[in-house]
């Protein structure tokens, strides 16, 4: 960080029930974290309460890093501002119509509220042709007095969106610029200038939800940002993105819809950080909380990102996000036995709140945490998190009895263990069908469990998924308040195109492609930090005529001093036959080839801290703190117990065993090894490969 | 799976299997959604993959993400595979068999369905199937939607089971005669690659499954599925009163005569069983809407499973169940018969039973959907020579249920398919959408309204003008509530000529209509049934729907009187 002087990085992650904060001094390189519990409404207590723990005088901070889900829970939850719409004659119901698809597939039952009422969509005379033509320039009058309507109406936040904008922007450039004058705040946008690419929906959906973010998340943002410096902070605030890169926060504030998978994006960054750091370029991060199990993939270093994700029934948001598979099978994930005999898990969970039967909370059906428990795996006496006193081993045993064993006509352990089974089964199918369906086979992969529950399931996934190794990750639980420090800045630019390559425009295209990179280098510019490198990486989406699904196609063009290089027919040409052979392993004889999007990505990388400061320091080996009785397939195991932080480099624990924390419990089930690498993770292997 | 039953198995491998097992056939569906050339398949999902018995041709396990349509109708497919192979007398490993013979397999004959022995140590252990709905195979009528065939020849090609592979090796003369019959050679051999890479990708799976686990712990699996499905359905059906509930409904005509015809079930709960008896329903009639005998029994599990959505994908649950249709009836047409509309029929057989039903528990079941796929074409040629079709379904309101009002736009029970987007068809075809909007007052009334359809208004742009074509249904009889609720508004199909707007004399069929430049085709689809009394709607909710513009005042005053003026929305 040379713009500042050295100081110290933050990131911070603010979850559900603890804020994580990660602070790395630059100057030595060392790290320390903290934990505090969030505080509701307004989460800047907590945040700066956390840093606090760490660094008393805020000045000495050069950046923070902030993974949030303040967005995702405002779409969730359904806070976002009032929110108004102007749009094409004949389409005010795009949003609430979606691409004509139903919540569930079996039943016909629910309904659906867009966060944009009829009332708060109104309609202007305009109209632009697929190819661009405009049939009906807008009205700019009809145009200005739906904006005072909507004012009048309270809205707090409107946006233009108008058919076939992605290809000619026209009508709507002069729309919002129109709306721009008289409307008294920022939050106004267009759908061409969030999301110029065709299918009208997606966009709509997309600039919809961004407004409806605005107004709550440049609040929130704004009060963090302005406590941040009440209390001295000068330096740079950042906000990681759902593709797993970090922006300024004016451009959160812009593009809020960018952040709704912040907080998990940046825990896998860290995973893959870690991972590759420790030498395992491929890996699946299992992130095991208590409703949910999500799986996410790293191929060679870098994480999957997928197109477009739906936050929930009919709000679909198009950006390029960090690819995470959920299944719902988290520590509190209810154990049934159906009509039919049938042994399930979940999706009903119990969740933190009652949580677990064994929390006494008011739960009596049996969880996946209540198995763990009752197996020995987790310790009663002393609950991770802090909150509770001890758990009831009694009460979980009762509930797995009646919901589960004598249904099944199984004792209370084997009961237990049927549960653990199920439930790593399918967290087993989670892993097996994100590698798969991307063409990978798993046994390639190293696991990499972090949340407060995935270490205890470490070695199921390695027996049931055929897995090598796992590795645990030194500070499991605050791995996205980590990722936050690690992750480059990072835009990323669409424009549909939409052309043959024989009719192909080459200045046009790489017109595109220096208006992306001017754009994307003009926000690293403005950012205070400084980087190591910039990056900018081109990718067309293309199909053959035809066919629907398009193929990513990356295009190596050069960029020299700013300046793209004009992209040939025959190097694209050439780009997309290799990438469809590697995607169908054949290619369509006399098929003609398609661009529909140009997609750019402008990285700035930031200087990397070394993680072996992070690696514990004594030498001193360490022998069990205690043993307690765990049960195994079909009997108890005397194990022995260790205080993980303090275990030297290098040491190795052959399991039966667990290693303790203050926020993870890892599990080295028998015929398996722990061996503590240089960066203090926690190889899980089998005991017998190496001496 | 092997022919000797093995139940015994444990509870938890059980569940591990059946996890395992749906997995595999969620990876075939997926594999062909990604490589399929056709927008029918890879963006509305209308295809499907499974496991079948090696001896029954039983529905094993059925992937989720497929048409709900083929969760019952598949294993016809595999049962005339097992009769083609037991008359010939020769199935091999590495067979694959194909055919579309609607009246053997069910469905149309745009489903195209490669079924494939899965052996295991020169035994054979089940089938694996794969279907998938075709952009095109031939007939009179682009798409193969045609209204005015009276047999199948008219609608498509039928090829009756043929090997496509013998012991592993490809039949270059079937695929040769495919592509000869079918004016989008390349998408269709982009879909038969896509299917059999399915099969290929599932046959993988079962080798790698049973090496982890032998064949007789799958097969005792398999075995063990059936049971806990039947289970399942007979501890439902336990639940509910027992008694005999009908109820009727009627096609507007069958695109040839203009009569309606009528669809009629008995509904019979005793015990732990359950009768679908369709007597009295309209005979054999000329045109498309007849379906063959497996597509009606696939559409009572398709009903069956939407008013129980937990039941498994597995013909156990059918075991309680009997479905009777009487002979001669257009729900079990004989051979040619035209079947290229059973989409309409089916819909029509859904709604009966959902009413029928709601008389046994009115809580389990949703008032009507709109009830019509209307399939639009609207297809021409350039100026430069080159033809384009322009075909997509159109999506309408669900039905309200005891929990809400009904979704609005919505896409038909029997199917999960999504509608392209507006501007990808504006940009593959010459035609502009002057709207694509929700329909006011097209809600049936009801403590729960229904949901809303849609209106799309769509405008020639190609100066040598255009041909539309219609396949619909409801423009004479309307979706229905449920338990009180009121029906919706019918479908409406409008197109514009010299002299102003005109309408189909077959009210929602109709083929060859000639459209100029600048102008249009308006399609008004019904919304859903109401459910629960009208007169116990919220006067709130009534007055948030007039206030959003859901519904016009007046008609608001109509039905519900005008109390809900005073509330607040």
């Amino acid at each position: 960080m040379s713009a500042v002087s050295k100081g110290r990085m933050i990131g911070v992650d603010v979850g559900g029930t603890f804020t994580d904060v990660f602070v790395l001094n630059e100057a030595d390189g060392t790290a320390a974290v903290a934990k505090v519990p969030t505080t509701r409404p307004d989460q800047s207590g907590g945040f700066l309460d956390g840093i606090r723990r760490e660094v008393a005088d805020l000045s000495e901070i050069s950046v923070v890093v902030h993974g949030t889900t303040a967005g995702t829970n405002a779409l969730l939850e359904r806070k976002g501002a009032k929110t108004g719409v102007i749009c094409t004659e004949g389409l005010r119901d795009v949003l609430e119509m979606r691409r004509r698809d139903r919540p569930r597939t079996w039943g016909l039952r629910g309904d659906f509220e867009p966060v944009v009422d009829r009332r708060n969509r109104l309609e202007v005379p305009e109209r632009t042709l697929a190819s661009g033509d405009i049939r009906t320039p807008v009205d700019l009058e009809a145009v200005r007095n739906a904006a005072q309507q909507l004012m009048e109406d309270g809205c707090a936040a409107v946006s233009i969106l108008f058919a076939n904008a992605y290809a000619n922007p026209e009508n709507e450039a002069h729309a919002v610029a129109a709306v721009r004058e008289i409307w008294p705040n920022p939050h106004v946008s267009a759908s061409s200038e969030i999301l110029p690419e065709i299918r009208e929906f997606e966009r709509f959906s997309t600039t919809a939800l961004n407004a409806y973010l605005q107004p709550e998340v440049s609040g929130y943002l704004g009060r963090l940002e302005a406590a941040l410096k009440k209390g001295g902070f000068d330096g740079e605030f950042m906000i990681v993105q759902s593709n797993g890169g970090v922006m300024a926060v004016d451009t959160a504030c812009r593009l809020p819809v960018r952040t709704a998978l912040s907080g998990p994006a940046a825990g896998v960054i860290a995973a893959a950080y870690i991972a590759s750091t420790a030498g395992f370029d491929n890996v699946i991060t299992g992130d095991m909380g208590g409703t949910s199990f999500d799986v996410s993939l790293i191929s060679e270093g870098k994480s999957m990102l997928s197109p477009q994700t739906a936050i929930d029934f009919g709000m679909v948001v198009r950006a390029p996000m960090i690819e995470i598979t959920t299944i719902g099978a988290g520590g509190g994930s209810i154990a049934w036995v159906d009509k039919g005999g049938l042994l399930n898990i979940g999706p009903e969970s119990a969740g933190s709140d009652p949580g677990p039967v064994a929390y006494g909370l008011g739960n009596d059906r049996p969880t996946v945490t209540d198995a763990n428990v009752v197996l020995g795996r987790i310790d009663p006496e002393n609950p991770i998190g802090g909150k509770l006193e001890r758990l009831d081993v009694e009460a979980a045993k009762k509930a797995i009895d009646v919901h589960v064993g004598q249904p099944l006509g199984l004792d209370t352990l084997a009961a237990a263990e049927a549960i653990l089974k199920v439930a790593n089964s399918r967290m087993a199918g989670a892993i097996r069908l994100v590698s798969i369906e991307r063409g990978f086979d798993p046994k390639r992969f190293a696991f990499m469990p972090f949340g407060g529950g995935g270490a205890l399931h470490a070695g199921a996934m390695l027996a049931e998924v055929g897995i090598a190794s796992a590795i645990v990750p030194r500070y499991p639980g605050v791995t996205s308040a980590m990722g936050c420090v690690i992750a480059d800045m990072r835009q990323d630019f669409v424009q549909t195109v939409n052309t043959l390559v024989s009719t192909l425009d080459e200045a046009a295209l790489a017109q595109f492609m220096q208006d992306h990179t001017d754009g994307g280098m003009a926000l690293l510019d403005a950012a205070r930090t400084t980087f190591e490198a910039r990056e900018v990486g081109f990718e067309l989406d293309m199909a053959y005529v035809g066919q629907t699904h398009t193929v990513s196609v990356p295009l190596s063009v050069e960029v020299k001093d700013g300046k793209v290089t004009l992209p040939t027919k025959a190097e694209v040409e050439a780009a997309f036959d290799t990438a469809y052979q590697a995607t169908f392993g054949r290619l369509l004889k006399n098929g003609t080839r398609r661009i529909i999007n140009l997609r750019s990505a402008v990285t700035g990388k930031r200087p990397k801290f070394d993680l072996s400061t992070l690696a514990p320091t004594s030498t001193v080996a360490v022998s069990p703190k205690a043993t307690r009785a765990v049960h195994f397939g079909t009997e108890w195991h005397e194990t022995a117990i260790y205080d993980r932080l303090n275990l030297p480099v290098g040491t190795i624990i052959n399991g039966p065993a667990i290693l303790e924390q203050p926020d993870t419990t890892v599990l080295i089930e028998p015929g398996l090894k722990g061996r503590v690498d240089d960066f203090g993770n926690t190889i899980i292997e089998p005991a017998k490969d190496t001496a | 799976m092997s022919t000797e039953a093995k139940p015994q198995i444990d509870p938890i491998t059980l569940s591990v299997l059946s996890g395992r097992m749906e997995q595999i056939a969620d990876e075939m569906d997926a594999t062909l959604f990604r490589a399929a050339f056709n927008p029918i398949i890879a963006e509305a999902h209308d295809a499907s993959h499974g496991l079948y018995h090696a001896v029954s041709g039983d529905t094993l396990v059925q992937g989720k993400s497929g048409l709900p349509i083929f969760v019952g109708v598949m294993s016809f497919a595999v049962q005339a595979v097992i009769e083609k192979a037991a008359a010939d007398g020769d199935l091999a490993d590495g067979d694959i068999y194909i055919f579309n013979d609607a009246h053997i397999g069910g469905t149309h004959l745009s489903d195209m369905r490669l079924v494939r022995p899965y052996f295991r140590d020169g035994k054979l252990f089940c089938y694996l199937a794969s279907v998938g709905h075709w952009h095109d195979v031939g007939g009179n009528v682009p798409g193969n939607y045609n209204p005015a065939a009276t047999e199948v020849f008219q609608e498509a090609f039928v090829l009756p089971p043929v090997k496509l592979a013998s012991a592993g090796k490809t039949n270059q003369d079937i695929i040769d005669i495919l592509l000869r019959n079918t004016r989008l050679p390349q998408s269709a051999m982009g879909d038969l690659n896509g299917q059999m890479g399915a099969l290929d990708l599932g046959i993988r799976r079962m080798d790698e499954l049973l090496d982890e686990y032998g064949a007789e712990t799958v097969s005792g699996a398999l075995e063990a599925l059936g049971h806990r499905a039947e289970a399942l359905m007979r501890s439902e059906l336990e639940g509910l009163p027992d008694g005999r509930w009908e109820a009727e409904d009627f096609l507007d005509n069958d695109g040839i005569v203009d009569e309606p015809l009528k669809i009629k079930v008995a509904l019979e709960i005793k015990d732990d069983t359950m009768t679908l008896d369709f007597t009295g329903s309209a005979p054999q009639c000329a045109g498309p809407v007849n379906i063959a005998l497996p597509t009606t029994v696939a559409t009572a599990y398709v009903a069956i499973k939407h008013i129980f959505p937990s039941l498994p994908a597995n013909a156990g649950v059918m075991r309680p169940i009997n479905v009777v249709v009487p002979e001669g009836s257009l729900l079990s047409a004989e051979f040619p018969a035209p079947t290229g509309g059973y989409t309409e029929t089916i819909l029509r057989m859904i709604d009966v039973v959902f009413c029928a039903f709601a008389g046994a528990a009115p809580d389990r079941v949703v008032a009507n959907a709109y009830g019509t796929i209307n399939a639009l074409s609207i297809a021409g040629k350039r100026s430069n020579g080159q033809p384009w079709v322009m075909f997509s379904f159109y999506g309408g309101g669900h039905g309200g249920s005891p929990e809400s009002d009904g979704l609005n736009h919505g896409n038909a029970p029997i199917s999960t398919a999504t509608i392209p987007p507006m501007e990808i068809l504006e940009a593959a075809y010459p035609v502009m959408f002057r709207q694509w909007a929700l329909r006011p007052d097209s809600a049936g009334t009801g403590a729960h309204r229904g949901g809303v359809g849609a209106t799309y208004e769509i405008e020639v742009l190609e100066k040598n003008g255009a041909e539309a074509f219609l396949f619909g249904e409801r423009g004479r009889f309307a979706p229905k509530g449920i338990a009180g609720g009121g029906d919706a508004a019918m479908n409406v199909f409008h197109f514009e000529q010299d002299d102003g707007w005109d309408s189909p004399p077959l009210a929602s069929k109709m083929r060859g209509i000639k459209l100029k430049q600048g102008q249009a085709v308006r399609l008004e689809t019904p919304g859903g049934g109401g459910y629960g009394a009208t007169a116990d709607r919220a006067a709130s909710a009534i007055a948030r729907d007039v206030a959003r513009g859901l519904m016009t005042d007046t008609k608001a005053d109509e039905t519900y009187g005008t109390a809900w003026r005073e509330a607040d929305q």
